[in-house]
């Protein structure tokens, strides 16, 4: 009896002290909300750190799909990035970035956390993601991503939401063009920037006179590419015989691929990223596009986006074509080569270009709060607004203020035909000036939208 | 004249893989009554076990790499390469072709195991139910697979004496230009031979009239007697070891991812359906059918007339075909009809 008392006490007594600290806890929260606002000057915003002792940043990268891999290595550079801003490591390109606002402690002497999604490839479950991450987890930023498609939803989720968004891996014209946002910033360069800079290089190598054939990945990204590198190739006096969509996804190509044996091109470009590129230039291969002959000249084919990743996945395939890459990790400056030991100490090989602008990108952010001495957007979206600096591996590099797309020098480069070592597979061509690739900022009309929401 | 060979022989090569697929899945419906959604992951795995085969042969002793200067990075050299040197390297070469040996008994197992494992408690559950399992474990092969593999796709190439084209416009007379992969040829063949072989088995071994009887009336073989069960596990195995064959094969074609095997799968169920269901010689039949309907139309011609045509045209024809036979081809009275 008494027992039994005792017991249903105790319970009670828990139950109230469960609610009392309930209270207890959400409580104060208001108060040191309010207490934040008026340290901002009265300034208040989503997920305000105020006088916590570490930030939160939001690491949206593909971990299932087919960029998986690239992901993963995205994943790596964030892991590096936030060692090197917290001090820890050697600092990797802290110690080459010019102008330079961070100290090493963190930033505005907060401790940088993090946390990570995954966006599947797939626009909504990147969006869900993101706003996981934005409303439950508090984070700062956004970052990540190896698709325009992904890039796009995620970059309008967070204009709505008024949480800065620094673009992945992300090449279509639209992602700073049509569907540019205020909140979001983009380091990797375009499809179009991709045929200004590929366009003398073809006229060397493969003349005026040549008659192309697209195979176009059938979204925002492939149909950028293909308008931009038509372009580019019909003002050399190229013909377009024809230009074919494909579904995302494809994976046999043959019948894609058969019908430009006989259609009278003599240049297959390949508008195809990932998975995608593997398949379609390893089949293209297969049928003997690489040997042929035709209108008397020798069959090309054009990658126009490259990645090291993907030049892995399609072996001997990709040996001696050419594209181009936001950049790649034999460079020889000074930023790349600090990047490039870092990442190589701590994992065994060198960064992708992935890895590499997700890395700089978690800098830039971390660099303009520092800069504007406050994690408030607005204010940070000003640093970033035609922020010039140099250092992070592509040479002077400048945020364009107009719409949010850096303007850098682009790799050309080609299949390396005798690689030294594994990761040797693509040797850089021409590395192609900054001015040759500019374009007006209304070009793809671009309208950046409100700082504050 | 060119483009229409070329596109002949790319329907048949793809009708071979489709025909292969829906072989092994029809087979296991029509003994088990079992509709089976792994069947695609069995395709997959036996991609992937051309993969091991190739990994296994090409297990390498880490040198350092002294053309890397800015952190410590290793090469690869197999140790077949090592100890044999061009004899390795030939071996090597040969990975597919080798993992074939290795694949058959492994997906026997395989598919024996799935059937006493897990499909064997499913027999008198609905097809709903069947559906749902069989997924499931698709789903559970595929991650697997992702987690030891990875994501992206492993180029698995073919020996590099048939990694080139084949003149086969000079073959028919038909000029210089017209060439098809070698490989792709090879595959053609083989798909050929594989359903060749299992209709010679069905047909011309005592086992497979016993399971073409129990086929057709499992009770009455039963009391005659027999362990139709035992028979129709061994099917479900051949079933295993002819996706799993067609896998391999088709690894150099396309370099194998874990979701290799979904993407085939619905359009083998179309297959299937459009064959009618438990009937292999539909199976084969709408397979190439399908595969040269899908070559035909993706030619530029035909879709400058009907935009798109290349990605619907399969389904159409089935729309059609089950309008006009609702039992597909040659779809038997009674099949999934009680």
């Amino acid at each position: 009896m008494t027992k039994k008392d005792t017991t249903n006490s105790g319970r009670r007594g828990f139950l109230k002290a469960t609610a009392a600290t309930g209270v207890a806890a959400s409580a104060p929260m208001f108060f040191i909300k309010d207490g934040h606002a008026a340290a901002h000057g009265g300034m208040n915003f989503r997920n305000n750190p105020g006088k916590a002792k570490s930030i939160k940043l939001g690491f949206n990268v593909p971990q299932t799909g087919a960029y998986a891999d690239e992901g993963a290595d995205e994943l790596r550079a964030f892991k590096l990035a936030v060692k090197h801003l917290n001090g820890e490591g050697d600092g990797g390109m802290l110690n080459t970035m010019k102008p330079l606002a961070l100290k090493g402690n963190g930033v505005l002497g907060k401790k940088v956390e993090y946390v990570t999604g995954d966006t599947q490839t797939k626009s909504d479950a990147a969006r869900a993601s993101a706003k996981r991450m934005i409303e439950k987890d508090g984070v700062l930023m956004i970052s990540g991503g190896s698709s325009s498609g992904v890039a796009i939803a995620v970059q309008g989720l967070c204009q709505e939401m008024g949480v800065i968004f620094m673009a992945g891996l992300t090449h279509s014209n639209d992602t700073t063009g049509k569907d540019c946002r205020r909140y979001g910033f983009r380091h990797f360069f375009n499809a179009y920037m991709s045929g200004r800079a590929l366009g003398p290089v073809l006229k060397k190598e493969y003349g005026t006179d040549r008659k192309a054939y697209h195979l176009t990945a059938d979204y925002t990204w492939g149909w950028t590419q293909e308008e931009s590198i038509k372009q580019t190739t019909e003002e050399l006096g190229w013909k377009t015989v024809k230009t074919v969509r494909t579904p995302v996804g494809a994976g046999d190509f043959s019948q894609y691929i058969t019908p430009v044996l006989n259609s009278g091109a003599d240049v297959l470009i390949l508008n195809h990223y990932g998975k995608d590129m593997i398949n379609s230039l390893t089949q293209a291969v297969q049928f003997g596009l690489k040997d042929k002959m035709v209108n008397g000249k020798q069959f090309e084919i054009i990658v126009p986006l490259f990645s090291r990743l993907m030049a892995q996945g399609a072996g001997d395939a990709i040996k001696g074509i050419l594209g181009t890459t936001n950049w790649n990790w034999q460079l020889k400056d000074a930023g790349s080569q600090a990047f490039v030991k870092s990442f190589g100490a701590e994992y065994g090989f060198p960064p992708s270009q992935a890895a590499h602008t997700c890395y700089v990108q978690t800098l830039l952010y971390a660099d303009a709060c520092q800069r504007a001495g406050t994690f408030y957007p607005p204010e940070v979206i000003k640093a970033l607004e035609g922020f010039n600096f140099d250092g992070m591996g592509n040479g002077p590099t400048e945020y364009r203020a107009e719409d949010h797309q850096c303007f850098k020098d682009v790799l050309v480069v080609r299949g390396n035909p005798n690689p030294t070592s594994q990761f040797d597979l693509l040797q850089v061509e021409q590395i192609v000036p900054r001015k040759q690739v500019e374009y007006p900022p209304t070009q793809f009309g671009c309208k950046l939208g409100p700082y504050k929401v | 004249m060119d483009a229409i060979l070329i596109q002949i022989l790319n329907g048949l090569d793809k009708g071979g893989a489709y025909a292969l697929i829906a072989l092994g899945l029809t087979l296991a419906f029509g003994t088990l009554g079992i509709v089976n959604f792994a069947h695609g992951a069995l395709f997959m795995l036996g991609a992937f076990g051309a993969v091991s085969v190739q990994q296994l042969l090409t297990i390498s002793k880490r040198v350092k790499d002294e053309s890397i200067t800015f952190f410590d990075a290793y090469k690869e050299i197999p140790y077949l390469e090592i100890w044999w040197g061009d004899t390795g390297r030939m071996i090597i070469d040969y990975a597919v072709p080798i993992s074939i040996l290795f694949v058959i008994p492994f997906m026997l197992l395989i598919g024996v195991l799935m059937e006493r494992g897990l499909i064997k408690h499913f027999y008198k559950r609905t097809h709903a139910d069947q559906i749902l399992v069989t997924f499931g474990l698709a789903i559970v092969l595929q991650e697997l697979v992702k987690a030891y593999f990875g994501a992206n796709p492993i180029p698995t190439p073919a020996p590099a004496v048939v990694s080139g084209s084949a003149p086969v416009g000079a073959f028919f007379g038909l000029g210089e230009d017209l060439v098809y992969p070698w490989w792709r040829l090879i595959y053609l063949l083989a798909s050929g031979l594989i359903i060749f072989a299992v209709f010679a088995f069905l047909k011309f071994t005592t086992f497979g009239m016993v399971v073409r009887a129990g086929m057709a009336d499992r009770e009455t073989v039963g009391l005659l007697g027999i362990n139709v069960q035992r028979r129709f596990t061994i099917v479900f195995g051949l079933a295993a070891v002819v996706a799993g064959v067609a896998g391999a094969l088709y690894a150099p074609i396309l370099p194998p991812d874990y979701h290799m095997g979904m993407d085939f799968l619905v359009l083998s169920f179309v297959v299937v359906v459009v064959g009618g269901m438990g009937s292999l010689e539909g199976a084969v039949a709408a397979g190439f059918l399908l595969g040269i309907l899908q070559s035909f139309a993706s030619m530029n011609e035909v879709k400058s007339i009907i935009p798109g045509i290349d990605q619907i045209i399969i389904y159409l024809v089935a729309v059609v075909i089950l309008l006009v036979r609702p039992r597909g081809l040659m779809g038997r009275e009674g099949v999934m009809e009680d």
